[in-house]
């Protein structure tokens, strides 16, 4: 067992525990907070699997976007002094069977099946430069695309959350 | 105990995608149903790039990663914009509640 | 003084009037005087182009300095496969020369302004038209792309629009810009065609580059055809912009701008550029290509020299002049006489720029009078304007001493020569009946404005002598008009620097057998092909025996304009000065064919009736089309559409309602049913999906687990 599988199982454990603190705990302020020590994690992995720059990208986008996006989101949709912070769950019986049953599904699939594993091999300083030339050339017309989803995304999102004009 | 390798990631982001999945469908709360989102994301994401370091097919994995990053930055606007105007019609952001489509 | 130093300076040189434009359109109105800025960019850009020209000429006289930079790289575009654009200056003699002739013009231009366009109410957003043009004029003059170079060539459109267009509460202003960037929208669509052939063919807009490939035998589509096709295609360009026949109908129009700016764009430079691209592809013309631009320019020169002996309107005799000359230094341009075609070029922009000025500078005295029958005797009223407008006529004469003097005869012994190697006597027959109409309607012009008694008394009382900014260009520009500045020998121009060190006839780079055979070059022809890829392009061309038939040409060519400039002088003395001959007795004499010239041949009303008549006639006859046709089509089918409805209208309420309400009671009961499952809730539904892909997962087991 060598650094690298000690890495790998401390960031697996980090994200797998905080990912089940996040859909567990009752009060929605510690889910989200563990969702931030899932998103660490999950970043941790992208390093272990060369990919640094996906790695920074995670933790900026999700870390730095995303989660405090959600984290407005609670706290603009809770009323803070209230009791009613804590939320209340469904059909967990349901789910339980269903989730663990796709669990095991899946994990039969990935384990069962025969990768013709290979070690990509990557650049030995950094991913970025590479990533940056392939992005603007074999996926420029995606990229382009990509662009013009977030201006879109931005514009919808303003409008669908702006106050209502009254009717006049 | 056998090297770490491809394996350990897929059954890493298979057992997030669950945890996503009992997420969205357990709670009650909008954004705590995105936030199953957010995981199922991550797992996929996890796939991409380690199928991308194992299956010898040069970066186009984690430049499917980065593009899905973007689109759940812009699927966390959208749907936070969403529960926000939700809110305001029903006063409520719990999903069980909001079952107009009954009807 | 170094290459890069000179390439620097001159994309400053470059961007100073753009700098200016983007100052006085944004803060215009905000800061009094604010055209005070443009004029001093434009000093600034005039300094530094003599700095530039004196450099360029004195130092580094027989290379081409180019900076360039890569624009726009992309690898893996559909269709095209690698794309490279490069965006570059290239710094030659020419480029040189013109750098300091657009400056210097715009300068002046600039100062005669400040009083001529004092109190107009868009005072700095004039100045501001004034910036923009001379950028793009200089983009043209720099760039070492065809794509730049296209990309200026429509700034340089856009602001005569705006320019022509000035005053566009007349009607008549607004009409003619808009006629004006219409008709060069013709030329430059075919320009474009012709960039687009050799483009697809080189992959690249480099001037250089591409005649590298073209000098090395690769020919757009294998082809000569081609190459002349794009030869002509480009000159397309050159015929919109220089107002050549037949798109020459913008041009006497456009004067309807203020005259400061004929003066600039319509006389002296953007008008010019027409020409100056015709020197830039010069290399890659086939012969046939040069035939066509040696009778198109002649056709031009002959057409407008016989509109202007008849017209009334100063600015319009001047066009039409202008129009004429530009044929002639196109029909250079075809027959070969690169060097004085570009010397023709230069020494026009200063004597037409100052007959622009001089009349700009006798409309102002006369409060805005442009009819020739009004005026008469401003000679002593006006001594400056009158002496610099004599210069300038003089030198368009082609009278000794002149700078036009000079030029226009080596065009003369050009098409003289050309003829006699390739027996088109037509062309320097037309040539030498158009310098003789030229100093007829030139002097007829000089005559009836400022000799003889004044036939508008009360105006004339009123005229005096242009204030020290109006008068300065004035006395500059006529100046430039004498020889000295280009050679020493007034007789022979080929002797002085400008022909001997400055402009030389590049090396053709067309295969051979499809140029003319004075084209072939002395030289090896690989070595000229390498110089050509090398970058430069100055090297001379014509063989022995052009040299000799040039030499032979040049006297008899000499003797021959002088005497028909002399005979159109004293032609305009005793009809207009000594009252000899009547000219309105001869013009009734001649019935019919002064009023064809007067009426500038009737090519306006016959594009009225062709192309404009035509277009309107053809949507005539689609709305006829339209209405009865098709109207009635659809009136037809809706009627019969109708009757089969009602048929349809029995059938729908018997059998195919009772079907829909038997559906309906179906689906109603089934809905009963599964109503159950619809919770509205969404995460029942994701609970359904889980458990239906686990299932179909079961059933069709892909992973063989």
């Amino acid at each position: 067992m060598n650094i690298y599988d000690i890495v790998f199982y401390l960031f697996a454990a980090i994200t797998l525990a905080s990912a089940f603190v996040v859909v567990t705990a009752r009060n929605i302020i510690y889910s989200a907070f563990s969702l931030l020590f899932t998103f660490f994690g999950i970043a941790g992995l992208y390093v272990l699997l060369g990919a640094d720059f996906i790695a920074v990208v995670q933790l900026m986008v999700y870390v730095g976007g995303i989660l405090v996006l959600i984290l407005f989101g609670v706290m603009l949709t809770n009323k803070i002094t209230s009791v009613q912070i804590k939320t209340g769950t469904l059909q967990v019986i349901p789910a339980i069977l269903g989730t663990a049953l796709m669990a095991g599904v899946l994990i039969k699939i990935f384990t069962g099946t025969n990768w013709h594993s290979q070690m990509a091999q990557y650049p030995t300083k950094t991913t970025a430069y590479a990533l940056g030339h392939i992005l603007l050339t074999d996926y420029v017309l995606i990229f382009e695309l990509l662009g013009i989803l977030l201006l879109i995304a931005l514009i919808g999102a303003a409008t669908i959350a702006r106050k209502e004009e009254k009717a006049s | 105990m056998v090297q770490v390798g491809l394996t350990h990631f897929l059954v890493i982001s298979a057992i997030l995608f669950s945890l996503g999945i009992f997420g969205i469908v357990t709670r009650k709360n909008a954004v705590m149903v995105l936030m199953g989102l957010e995981l199922i994301l991550n797992s996929a994401n996890i796939n991409f790039v380690a199928f991308s370091r194992y299956g010898n097919f040069g970066l186009n994995g984690q430049v499917v990663a980065l593009f899905v990053i973007v689109l759940a930055a812009a699927e966390a606007a959208i749907a936070l914009a969403i529960v926000l105007n939700i809110y305001k019609t029903f006063a409520t952001v719990n999903v069980d509640e909001i079952d107009k489509l009954k009807e | 003084m170094t290459e890069a130093l000179l390439l620097n300076i001159s994309l400053v040189i470059l961007l100073l009037p753009l700098l200016g434009f983007t100052t006085l359109i944004l803060l215009g109105k905000k800061i009094p005087g604010s055209h005070w800025i443009e004029t001093f960019f434009m000093f600034l850009a005039l300094c530094l182009s003599v700095y530039v020209g004196f450099g360029k000429l004195a130092f580094f006289t027989g290379v081409s300095l180019v900076k360039e930079a890569t624009w726009i790289q992309l690898w893996n575009i559909p269709v095209l496969g690698n794309l490279q654009i490069d965006l570059g200056i290239k710094i030659d003699n020419l480029t040189a020369i013109m750098l300091f002739v657009v400056t210097l013009i715009s300068f002046l231009v600039h100062i005669f302004s400040l009083e001529y366009m004092k109190g107009d109410s868009r005072f700095s957003r004039y100045y501001a038209y004034l910036g923009i043009f001379t950028f793009s004029m200089l983009g043209i003059v720099l760039t070492h792309n065809i794509l730049m170079m296209y990309i200026a060539w429509e700034l340089v459109g856009i602001s005569s629009y705006l320019l022509i267009g000035f005053w566009f509460e007349k009607k008549s202003a607004s009409d003619a810009s808009k006629k004006a960037f219409l008709v060069n929208r013709v030329g430059d669509t075919g320009m474009f065609i012709g960039i687009m052939i050799l483009f697809t063919n080189y992959h690249t807009f480099t001037f250089d580059t591409i005649y590298a490939q073209i000098a090395q035998g690769h020919l757009p589509f294998n082809s000569p055809a081609w190459l002349t096709a794009a030869g002509i295609m480009i000159f397309m360009g050159a015929v919109g912009k220089s107002a050549q026949f037949p798109l020459h109908v913008w041009l006497p129009d456009a004067m309807e701008g203020p005259t400061p700016v004929s003066a600039l764009i319509h006389a002296a430079t953007m008008v010019a550029a027409g020409v100056y691209l015709i020197a830039r592809v010069f290399v890659m013309l086939t012969a046939d290509a040069m035939l066509t631009i040696a009778i198109v320019g002649m056709v031009t020169s002959f057409i407008a020299a016989t509109i202007a002996l008849t017209q009334n309107d100063i600015k319009k005799v001047l066009a039409y002049s202008t129009v004429s000359q530009l044929g002639y230094m196109v029909m250079a341009m075809g027959v070969g006489a690169y060097q004085y075609a570009f010397f023709h070029l230069v020494t026009h922009a200063f004597f037409k720029a100052c007959l622009f000025l001089g009349s700009g500078s006798v409309i102002y005295a006369m409060h805005h009078e442009q009819d020739l029958r009004k005026m008469g005797g401003l000679r002593k009223k006006m001594p400056i304007t009158y002496a610099a407008f004599l210069i300038s006529t003089l030198a368009i004469s082609g009278v000794p001493f002149t700078s036009g003097f000079l030029s226009k005869d080596g065009i003369l012994a050009g098409t003289y020569a050309f003829a006699s190697l390739t027996g088109h006597w037509m062309i320097p027959a037309v040539a030498f009946l158009v310098a003789l109409m030229t100093a007829f309607y030139m002097f007829r012009l000089v005559i009836l404005t400022f000799h003889g008694t004044p036939r508008d008394q009360e105006r004339h009382d009123h005229a005096h002598e242009s204030p020290f900014v109006m008068a300065m260009p004035l006395v500059v520009l006529s100046v430039l008009s004498v020889f000295f500045w280009y050679g020493l020998n007034p007789a022979n121009p080929s002797t002085g620097w400008f022909l001997d060190k400055w402009v030389k006839t590049p090396t053709s780079i067309v295969p051979q057998g499809q140029r003319f055979d004075f084209m072939k070059s002395e030289v090896k022809e690989t070595a000229s092909a390498e110089k050509t890829a090398a970058g430069s392009t100055e090297a001379v061309v014509h063989s022995e025996h052009y040299m000799h038939a040039m030499h032979q040409a040049h006297y008899p060519a000499m003797g021959l304009s002088i005497i028909l400039g002399g005979l159109g002088i004293l032609l305009a003395f005793s009809m207009y000065q000594w009252k000899k001959i009547d000219p309105d007795k001869l013009a009734e004499k001649l019935g019919p064919i002064y009023r064809f010239s007067l009426n500038k041949w009737y090519i306006d009303e016959l594009y009225g009736a062709t192309f404009i008549g035509g277009a309107l006639a053809l949507s005539r006859l689609l709305a006829w089309f339209d209405k009865y046709v098709v109207d009635g089509l659809v009136n037809g089918a809706a009627s019969l559409t109708r009757g089969v409805s009602k048929l349809g209208g029995l059938f729908d309420t018997y059998v195919v309602d009772g079907l829909v309400n038997f559906t309906a009671y179906l689906s109603g009961f089934i809905g009963i049913f599964f109503r159950k499952f619809q919770t509205g809730k969404v995460q029942t539904y994701v609970v359904f999906v889980i458990f239906s892909v686990i299932i179909l997962l079961f059933i069709f087991r892909p992973f063989g687990f």
